[in-house]
Parts: structure tokens; C-alpha cells; sequence
């Protein structure tokens, strides 16, 4: 694939140069060197070199917040993620955070004769877990994340375990496998399309293997590289299916008791779950279905909501900081106790930018940070 | 067919281990050939990155080595190389690697027998384990 395949492909061509996305972009409007429309200009006008040996190619949120605002249907993200294999094919790379070892698991993670020891957790806890079970819950990297994320501090296995509750006591006792491996989302997305397939088809063939009807996320990344990037490179034959989305149905179907939990959240749409996928609806059913719960929105939300700040753990740089102590300090105006989200990875940075706070905005970006699933994992309990 | 001979890459602080492997070839000690020095200038840089590195590219065991808690050129870099090993070998364990695969030394200046014995340790555990995971992969792929 060559430069001119991915304008015909990405529909760069119907570009008006109007610019509505480097003025929406969250990394344009604190990076003044990083510009969609540049990049897409300078794809026209067949630059290729300025587009490849940019490092700044590696800095795009792919929140798709642009792609929902152009007039032309640009796909603006998705000429990012082709970009970038052009890139990797000319041996550049973007800035790695946590100097490249998530990137780095993910790649060893692709290699086969693997018995990963991922399921350490479950031996803990009285969760029912079956290995007949129609659905699988896919945990992804979280077991990997926890010892990265000690420091933060981000469990993010509290999360798996909070998802695990909840499907036992919708009476699900769903599959946990023990073999699978990363889904791949960081590797397709920073143009490493060699590791992405590889897991792709591991993943495919374990699922195809339990025999599983439906697979469900508590990760939207994990959810939207299922749903819109799998069936490009290998054939899925069971339903994908985020957590919101299964308790949202469940709330119009047989309705379910809560307890109640006094609380003011507001509520942060991960990029994957919201633009992605358009699943803005059944997380905030699910919290206004909790009693005591007050909903209150942030000034920026549901499409116009704003990227948690970096993707794919690279070129996190002071510009993402500056996102996400904006972000923070807008859930704090809302007057909310808890900031909600339903993606681990958002949740990680939060906590990495309260950790590390800048000095004059320090204390006043500090809020409690919650999964989804924690809080009605809380509220079923008992 | 040949015994497999497993590779090392041990990571060694440029103030003791580096001086002790150093020790080690002047005093005409005997260890097997195995391991591959990376100098470093404190154990306490070593990142999870690195060791991944090795693996990705077909270490079949790796060792950071460094000076002893009051020894340090920098004051504190062996406890901050216990604070990264700790979540290393985390990680690594649940790659599914065996713990042997992966070793924390702390080794002074004058300890060039140590350096030997430890080399030697490992190239015996490693024999017993065979070739590292993903090892075989890479193999099998050319």
C-alpha cells in the first residue's frame, strides 16, 4: 500500500481544506506543530517524506472527534492508522511511553508456544467461572497493566473482577480464558500490522475453539477492535458485546435491583465506546438506573466529549497532560464527587495526571475516579 | 545434535558488576561463555524495556547485576532496580516465562568469583529449561 492507495481508500481527495478538524482536534489546540488538515494537505499535494518522517503522524488521538465534524467524510483516523504502517515500513516509530514495554508485550505476546500464567486472579475470589459457558469475557491486557500501572495507582484487574461479579449475578457465569492474548488494538493503531494479525488469529481461533456465542468487554479498545477491525482480517462467528450494553438490555428486559448508592458522578465517554462505536446511551442508562446516583454532564459530552489525552502509550507528551488536566478540571466544575468512565485506559491517564500533578493546577484536579463497572458492581453487591 | 547452549545477557553496573566481570577474566577465572555484558552505568536505569528486548530478541535468560545497597555510585540505584525488578518479574511470570529465566544480583567490585559462580549457576539452570519460548518462534519463522 503506497500513499496514493490510502488517499483513494481514506477519501482524502473530498477535502475543502475548511479546517473544522485542526480546530476540533484536542492535540491542535495546545501542539500548534500538529495539524489534521496539514496532513491531509500535505497527502495531496504527494508529500509522502512529511507525512512518514513525521514524528507528529504519531501524536493523533484517533478519537475520530474530526472525522464526526467533516463535511466531506474524511476518514481522517483511519488515513492515521494507514499512515503509520507507511511509517513502520520506513522504520519510524512514534515515542513510546513506559519506554515501549506494553508495545513490547504485545509483540511477545504474538509469539506462539506461550503458557501465560494470566489468570492468577481468579484463584483468589469465589467467582463462578465455566468452561462450557456460551459467553466468554474477554480480560485482555489487564493482568499485564497492574504491575505497570503499581505506582499510579491503577488496578486495572479490579475492574475484570468488578465485570465478573456483575455476570455472576446477572446469573452469567461466563468463560475467562486462560490463552488469550492481547487483541492487538495498540499494534494496529501505531501501524504494527505483523503483531496485529498474529493475535488477531489467535484470538479468532481460541474463540472458535471454546465455541462461545458471544464475547463480552469491559475495555471499549478490546470492543471496538472485535466489532470494526477483526472482521478485515479474520472471520469471528460470535456477537461482540460491551458490559454497558449487556446491562442496559437487561434493564428493559427483566429490569434489574440496585442498591442504593449516594453519589454525584459525571460521566466521561471513552473515545472507542462513544465516536467509535455511537454507545453513548446505555452507560448512563445503566448509572440513571442506580438509585441515588445523580447524573450531572460535563460542559464537553457525549460526541463533543474530550479524549482522555494519549492512545496506544504513545507520544504522551506535555500536550496530553494539558488535555487531561483540562478534562479533569471540567468534571470538577460539574461540582461531581466521581468521575465515572468505562475504559481502563482512560482511567490510567486520569490517575497518571493527578499523580502527577503540574504545580499550579495541583490540587484542584483531584476527584475520585470510577469504572462503570466498579460502581454497579458496588450497587448489586449485598 | 549439539547441547544447547543458552545466552545470557546480563546487565551490569559500569561501578561494581561490570568491575567484577572484569576481576573475574584478569584473575583467570573459568566461567562459560554464555553470557553477553551490557554495561550500564547503574542497575537502577535497567527498565522493563530492556529486559523485554533480550527476550524479544532470543535471550534465553537475563541477569542485572549491580553494586550492593551502600556501594551505590548514586546513592540509590539498586533499590530503585528492586522496585522495577519486583514488577518485572511480575510481568514476566505472567508471560509465562520461568522464574529462572530471570535474575537480581547484586555483585561488588571485588566479587569477580561471585560473577563466575552466578554465570555458571545460570547456564546450568538454563540447560535443564532448555531454549526460551520465544526463542523457538523466531527460529521456526526463518
Amino acid at each position: 500500500m503506497n500513499l496514493e492507495d490510502i488517499i483513494q481508500e481514506t477519501k482524502t481527495y473530498y477535502c475543502l481544506e475548511c479546517g473544522k478538524c485542526s480546530s476540533l482536534c484536542p492535540i491542535s489546540r495546545y501542539d500548534p506543530q500538529y495539524s489534521p488538515r496539514v496532513m491531509v494537505e500535505n497527502a495531496l499535494l504527494g508529500l509522502e517524506d512529511e507525512i512518514v518522517y513525521n514524528k507528529k503522524l504519531f501524536s493523533c488521538l484517533t478519537c475520530y472527534t474530526c472525522q464526526l465534524k467533516c463535511p466531506s467524510d474524511v476518514d481522517y483516523p483511519l488515513f492515521i492508522q494507514k499512515a503509520r504502517v507507511l511509517a513502520t515500513a520506513a522504520g519510524q516509530h512514534g515515542d513510546y511511553a513506559h519506554s515501549g514495554t506494553l508495545q513490547s508485550i504485545a509483540m511477545l505476546m504474538a509469539r506462539s508456544p506461550l503458557k501465560q500464567n494470566r489468570l492468577e486472579w481468579l484463584k483468589k475470589d469465589g467467582y463462578r467461572t465455566s468452561e462450557k459457558s456460551d459467553v466468554m469475557l474477554f480480560i485482555g491486557c489487564s493482568p499485564y497493566f497492574e504491575p505497570v500501572f503499581e505506582d499510579i495507582p491503577m488496578r486495572t484487574l479490579n475492574i475484570a473482577e468488578a465485570s465478573l461479579k456483575v455476570l455472576n449475578s446477572l446469573g452469567i457465569e461466563p468463560l475467562v480464558h486462560p490463552d488469550e492474548r492481547c487483541c492487538g488494538h495498540d499494534a494496529l493503531w501505531v501501524g504494527d500490522v505483523e503483531t496485529f494479525k498474529k493475535l488477531a488469529e489467535h484470538n479468532a481461533a481460541i474463540i472458535k475453539e471454546s465455541g462461545v456465542k458471544k464475547v463480552i468487554f469491559f475495555c471499549p479498545e478490546c470492543y471496538r477492535t472485535f466489532k470494526l477491525d477483526y472482521p478485515n482480517y479474520v472471520k469471528l462467528d460470535c456477537e461482540v458485546m460491551h458490559i454497558s450494553e449487556l446491562l442496559a438490555q437487561r434493564l428493559e428486559t427483566e429490569g434489574l435491583r440496585f442498591n442504593e448508592v449516594k453519589k454525584k458522578v459525571t460521566y466521561q465517554d471513552p473515545c472507542r465506546l462513544g465516536r467509535h462505536l455511537g454507545i453513548y446511551d446505555a452507560p448512563r442508562k445503566v448509572l440513571q438506573a442506580i438509585p441515588g446516583i445523580e447524573l450531572v454532564e460535563m460542559e464537553h459530552n457525549r460526541e463533543e466529549s474530550i479524549c482522555c489525552g494519549t492512545s496506544c502509550f504513545t507520544n504522551c507528551d506535555s500536550y496530553s497532560k494539558q488535555i487531561r488536566v483540562e478534562r479533569l478540571l471540567e468534571a470538577k466544575a460539574t461540582g461531581a464527587e466521581t468521575l465515572i468512565t468505562s475504559c481502563p485506559k482512560c482511567q490510567t491517564h486520569f490517575r497518571c495526571a493527578m499523580v502527577n500533578k503540574g504545580e499550579e493546577k495541583g490540587p484542584d484536579i483531584e476527584i475520585e475516579l470510577m469504572d462503570l463497572v466498579n460502581l454497579v458492581a458496588t450497587s448489586l453487591g449485598g | 545434535m549439539a547441547e544447547f547452549e543458552p545466552q545470557i545477557i546480563a546487565f551490569t553496573c559500569n561501578w561494581c558488576t561490570y568491575a567484577a566481570a572484569d576481576l573475574a577474566g584478569t584473575s583467570r577465572i573459568h566461567y562459560p561463555a554464555n553470557v553477553r555484558i551490557v554495561r550500564v552505568m547503574c542497575s537502577g536505569m535497567v527498565n522493563p524495556m530492556y529486559v523485554f528486548k533480550a527476550f524479544e530478541g532470543g535471550a534465553d535468560g537475563v541477569i542485572v547485576a549491580g553494586c550492593n545497597y551502600t556501594d551505590c555510585h548514586y546513592i540509590d540505584g539498586p533499590v530503585k532496580c528492586d522496585t522495577m525488578f519486583a514488577r518485572l518479574k511480575k510481568m514476566v511470570l505472567i508471560l509465562g516465562l520461568e522464574e529462572e529465566r530471570l535474575r537480581r544480583e547484586m555483585i561488588s567490585t571485588s566479587e569477580g568469583v561471585i560473577f563466575a559462580r552466578v554465570v555458571e549457576e545460570m547456564v546450568e539452570q538454563l540447560k535443564k529449561l532448555g531454549p526460551s519460548p520465544f526463542k523457538i518462534k523466531m527460529e521456526t519463522l526463518a
